[in-house]
């Protein structure tokens, strides 16, 4: 940026070295203009609702009313409608809590930590990413709420005074966990509807143009009188970088919590201190699986190709990648601790994993997990954008499986082989779980429909017209 | 004051052209007056002469409210209002209470900071007369605008709208109050 260190001589020792010009990516291809970008965006909204729009919005109505159907069966008949049973009390509901929550931190990882590191590819999948964390967050509170058993006393796990007098025990990790993944969700509602604000600004002062006053009246309200003052982009990009950089511990920390449920406790393939770090990688891992399988469609579907280049998926893939080797890096940690800490309960647990009575999960685990990632080593896998899509899909799987491996194996074969047993789903737990696809699914298509998929103004402000000193140097 | 306009606003074309022309008009000693972006001009700031954003200081009051609200709720609720012994652990302790404390730190820190940034930057603010100039949606899609305030001291309309002008400033039209 500063003019003096680019009009300095250069030093002598640039002539013998004669170091190799690295070009910068191009983040918006084929040099287009600001108002291309809100045209490009806006269009979207204003457009015509497209046929296919209506028909994956009837299919994914249709799917989430099994969550619906599942969850209205739970509550009028009780928790027993669901598979666990000594010595499984946690399962699926679980599982499906840490697959959904894993998903949204992909949304927090682009958002905030790609924020605080300056990676500006990560402008035109933020949005994008954001909401899919929120929608995971509802998906996934779904499951622990309905686990309660009696849902209308779930807001017992809130400290808030009761006929009872008694108050939550704040020793426990699930009670930490009630706050981080609370907070969590409503971090990630201000921290996206903070992004909104100026994009909300175009759309009002283009519907008021086109003389639509009900949805004008609508964005503006929200827009909260957005004018695009510099005095107010001074204060807007400083509370921006502050929630990045608060989102970070907080998506760091959610897991984190998330992995005490289970580290905290004393049984074995659970009772380990690599939990922390292994969960926080597999959520980035499997948050990014979900991230591709979303915005490969969405690029194709409105052709956005100049807006998510090739080198945004190599970025999104290298992630994958390099997140899916630190999980199978954990995998294999904790077969060695298992090994060397020479506990025959932790050993017998982790014999018991890959080669007992789940084993079939297991397997499925390691190969979509460990697998799957390395074809992203390969440029060739990843400009071919339905391969990655694929790949995309075997991760997802394959982190849904992680969960059902920690947590139903270590529970079916704990310390007394007398209470041993064995755990399958029952068809309310299946529908309930299978529904949450279309609820998110639903969701995902409203956002898509009337909100800018892509922060605009984040999106200008990366493209070279925007550099006030040329666009060449800048640091 | 009825008679009396709000300011003067004057178009730019291009974010160098608007960043150098800020630089003149904080050069020329005005106080009162803004640019209007469609992004966030990096470096613009420094060209307008604005100070660092107090915003930091009221998330940081945010963030210690948060910690402090943290552990006085496990430590009232557990060892004051209703002791309990669980698992023959202590009634209160900062180990078992930081976790909770850590999520109501960046709790209370979000909220400072957004509803900070609303009161620091006076929004939300429905009406203002910057909204009411026809050529304004413009400045949310492509177009840079400088506006002077007519109650700045220096405000004079014919020197600022020379300043504007020399400043390669295009259509620069009186904004009604």
């Amino acid at each position: 940026m500063s003019t003096a260190a680019r009009s300095a001589p250069a030093h002598p020792i640039l002539a013998e070295v004669n170091p190799a010009s690295l070009p910068r990516a191009v983040l918006v291809a084929n040099n287009r203009s600001f108002s291309w970008i809100t045209e490009k965006i806006c269009g979207i909204i204003e457009g015509k609702t497209p046929a296919w729009w209506w028909a994956c919005f009837a299919v994914a109505c249709f799917v989430a009313s099994f969550t619906v159907g599942g969850i209205t069966y739970l509550v009028a008949t009780g928790v027993g409608v669901w598979g666990h049973a000594n010595p499984v009390n946690w399962a699926w509901d679980i599982v499906n809590f840490v697959f959904w929550i894993g998903i949204g931190h992909a949304g927090t990882l682009i958002s905030a930590i790609l924020c605080l590191l300056r990676q500006k590819w990560r402008t035109s999948i933020n949005r994008a990413a954001e909401a899919m964390t929120i929608f995971a967050v509802v998906c996934a509170a779904i499951f622990p709420v309905f686990h309660v058993g009696r849902v209308w006393f779930a807001w017992y796990l809130f400290p808030i005074p009761n006929s009872n007098v008694i108050w939550q025990n704040f020793r426990s990790p699930l009670e930490w966990d009630v706050f981080a993944v609370s907070t969590y969700g409503t971090v990630s509602v201000c921290f996206w509807y903070v992004g909104l604000i100026p994009d909300l600004a175009v759309l009002r002062d283009r519907f008021f143009a086109a003389g639509n006053r009900v949805r004008a009246f609508l964005y503006g309200l929200f827009a909260m009188g957005w004018r695009g003052s510099n005095r107010h982009w001074s204060n807007y990009e400083m509370a921006y970088l502050i929630l990045a950089g608060i989102s970070t511990p907080l998506v760091l920390s959610v897991h984190t919590i998330v992995s005490f449920d289970f580290a905290v406790s004393l049984l074995p393939g659970w009772h380990t201190t690599i939990f922390p770090p292994y969960f926080v990688a597999g959520a980035i891992f499997s948050g990014f699986g979900m991230v591709l399988t979303l915005m490969l469609p969405l690029r194709a579907v409105y052709r956005l190709e100049d807006l998510i280049t090739q080198y945004h998926i190599d970025c999104m893939c290298k992630i994958t990648l390099a997140t899916g080797t630190i999980v199978g890096y954990a995998y294999a940690m904790e077969f060695f601790i298992a090994w060397y800490g020479a506990n025959p309960y932790e050993g017998f647990a982790f014999i018991n994993r890959a080669f007992g009575h789940y084993a079939w999960a297991y397997w499925v685990m390691i190969t979509c997990n460990v697998v799957t990632p390395q074809f992203f080593w390969f440029k060739a896998v990843r400009r071919n954008t339905a391969l990655v899509w694929v790949l995309s899909i075997f991760v997802n799987v394959g982190m849904w499986f992680e969960r059902f491996v920690i947590i139903v194996t270590s529970l079916a074969r704990d310390f007394l082989p007398s209470s041993w047993g064995y755990y399958s789903p029952s068809v309310v737990e299946i529908f309930t779980f299978f529904g949450t696809f279309g609820v998110f699914s639903v969701l995902f298509l409203l956002f898509i429909r009337f909100l800018p998929v892509m922060p605009m103004a984040e999106l200008k402000a990366v493209t070279p017209q925007a550099d006030v000193h040329g666009g060449h140097a800048h640091h | 004051m009825t008679t009396q306009p709000y300011g003067l606003i004057a178009t730019f074309e291009s974010a160098p052209a608007l960043y150098h022309a800020a630089e003149s008009v904080r050069d020329a000693g005005y106080r009162h007056w803004d640019c209007i972006t469609p992004f966030p001009v990096h470096g613009l700031d420094k060209a307008m002469g604005l100070r660092r954003s107090i915003v930091p200081r009221i998330s940081l009051a945010g963030g210690i409210a948060g910690f402090i609200t943290g552990m006085t709720l496990v430590w009232w609720t557990g060892a004051v209002d209703y002791q309990l012994i669980v698992g023959g652990k202590p009634l209160f302790s900062p180990m078992f209470a930081f976790p909770v404390s850590y999520e109501l730190t960046i709790l209370f820190t979000a909220f400072a900071t957004i509803i900070g940034m609303f009161v620091v930057n006076g929004l939300p603010m429905h009406y203002h007369p910057v909204l009411k100039y026809d050529k304004f949606p413009r400045g949310t899609d492509d177009t840079f605008f400088i506006v002077i305030e007519s109650r700045d001291p220096r405000f004079n309309p014919a020197n600022t709208r020379a300043l504007l002008e020399k400043a390669g400033g295009k259509e620069i039209t009186e904004l009604e109050a």
